[in-house]
């Protein structure tokens, strides 16, 4: 269910680490609480973010939902696919639907993260 | 990822309507609604929309409140209280009214059917059940006059949709294209007893079935066997909100509510100012010789974004009023909703902003329904 090779935070994103670029989305325990989106809100390529800050929205029908990056440093690409066609977020949530690409200036904000076993622990306890 | 729509755990136990096993075999996302565990969607708020539009949805209601007025000058009785005209709904007929203030503002908002010459029911929203039923408690009523809240006595399917009569009429014998838009027949649905009547809060043909809480679920699974192959889908509350909002129709605490009257919020169609005294008349007719100061809207926004209830609309840096209700509309795939604007920037076309979580979003004001259906 939950990509071995990813971390994740407890806001329901998830992290894949490629070099040193990390791509972020939102898992599939995310989609679901959301619903069928409808608009993707995303950031600026070039934009610098500290780990924690507010990168986007996601938003349903019934809810938005922010998205928080877990690392910090520069949006490198962000997934223009979204714009006509948000809904990616909730057929693919962990591949064709991710967010946006951060080079990512500490590892150390990696280290924090959940693993796969330890999110899907967490995503079951229900809404956090 | 923060989720500000997250509805906070319960605490005091939620309570159930008799078709919650049904909603838990669909797979029904449940929520808080005023105390109520309730369904706001199963497939998804827009398969659900789509379906209503399309086909059918059968949306469980049960959690509304229904009271009974009855005996000698119960018509009377509730002519008193209510702004529309009982005298001229003959039985078997429904109107659309109000329960008001004596300033003229909304209690709640509610449907009146006449039952028999001196039988009325009372139907009304499940968030106001208790305030409503104390407020008229509260009124003088002749001697004769019995009132009863049998809201635990009574649950309520609403199936909705261009489908509707044709999946219900094999169920009944009762005659249903008979049945004109706002009336209702007492019969039987798979053998069990219901008011069948023809409303709904959709914008869609459908029909509403009152019916004992036991036979309620057995109706829920027959209805949704007999359903299933022309599109039928279970329906909940998301996608009623959606459905409602695009055919321009009010919810109290967003449209209407205690500071609003039927004037502000193009109810007036309801006040039969004519007809005699009622609570809330000469606070009525005083608020209608000075004239409205606000008038709600419709709009569409442009940019891209939802501007939804409490967001502030801005007209040259300043705010000239709010957002009562506001979605993205699976029917024309963009996002709507209500709002009160001064009098003067109501006028069709007129471009405002809305300031949704600090971002202006351009809008337009639009006419009310969006959606009206095809006939």
């Amino acid at each position: 269910m939950y990509p071995d090779d990813y971390r994740y935070t407890t806001e329901h994103e998830w992290v894949r680490v490629e070099e040193d670029i990390a791509v972020i989305g939102v898992t599939d325990f995310a989609q679901k609480e959301l619903g069928e989106v409808v608009f993707v809100e995303l950031p600026q390529v070039g934009h610098v973010y500290d780990a924690g800050d507010e990168i986007g929205t996601i938003e349903s029908v019934k809810a938005v939902a922010e998205v928080f990056t877990p690392v910090a440093g520069e949006v490198v690409e962000v997934n223009e696919a979204l714009a006509d066609d948000p809904e990616l977020v909730n057929e693919d949530p962990h591949v064709d639907g991710w967010l946006i690409k951060i080079r990512y200036s500490a590892s150390s904000d990696l280290e924090s993260l959940m693993d796969a076993e330890s999110y899907a622990e967490f995503a079951q306890q229900g809404k956090h | 990822m923060s989720d500000s729509s997250a509805v906070p755990a319960a605490r005091p136990p939620l309570r159930r309507t008799p078709l919650y096993e049904a909603h838990l075999a669909a797979g029904a996302k449940l929520v808080d609604f005023a105390g109520w565990e309730m369904p706001v969607q199963y497939a998804g708020v827009i398969d659900e929309h789509r379906a209503v539009r399309t086909a059918a949805g059968l949306f469980d209601v049960s959690h509304m409140g229904e009271f009974a007025i009855a005996g000698a000058g119960a018509l009377d009785f509730v002519q008193s209280f209510t702004p529309n005209d009982v005298a001229k709904l003959v039985p078997g007929r429904i109107h659309y009214s109000a329960l008001l203030t004596p300033e003229g503002t909304f209690i709640d908002d509610l449907l009146v059917y006449r039952l028999g010459e001196q039988e009325l029911m009372l139907v009304v929203n499940a968030s106001n059940v208790e305030p409503d039923f104390a407020a008229i408690a509260a009124l003088p009523r002749p001697a004769g006059v019995t009132l009863e809240n049998r809201s635990e006595q009574i649950a309520l399917l609403a199936l909705q949709g261009p489908r509707a009569l044709s999946i219900l009429q094999p169920l009944t014998a009762t005659a249903l294209a008979p049945i004109k838009y706002y009336g209702f027949a007492q019969g039987q649905v798979d053998g069990k007893r219901a008011l069948i009547s023809r409303t709904g809060y959709t914008g869609e043909d459908g029909f509403e079935l009152y019916v004992d809480p036991h036979d309620a679920l057995p109706l829920w699974r027959t209805i949704s066997a007999a359903g299933a192959a022309s599109g039928l889908v279970p329906a909940g509350l998301g996608a009623r909100d959606t459905l409602r909002l695009e055919a321009g129709m009010t919810l109290y605490g967003h449209e209407i509510d205690r500071t609003t009257t039927p004037w502000d919020a193009r109810l007036d169609w309801i006040v039969k100012l004519e007809k005699g005294d009622f609570v809330g008349r000469s606070a009525l007719v005083a608020a209608r010789a000075r004239g409205a100061k606000r008038q709600l809207v419709g709009f569409e926004v442009i940019s891209r974004g939802i501007a939804r209830q409490g967001c502030a609309i801005v007209q040259d840096g300043e705010r000239v009023g709010a957002v009562t209700s506001g979605t993205w509309s699976p029917t024309f795939e963009k996002a709507l909703g209500m709002a009160y604007l001064p009098v003067a920037l109501a006028e069709v076309g007129t471009a405002i902003e809305i300031d949704v979580r600090g971002k202006l979003l351009a809008a337009r004001v639009t006419a009310l329904p969006f959606y009206k259906r095809p006939r």
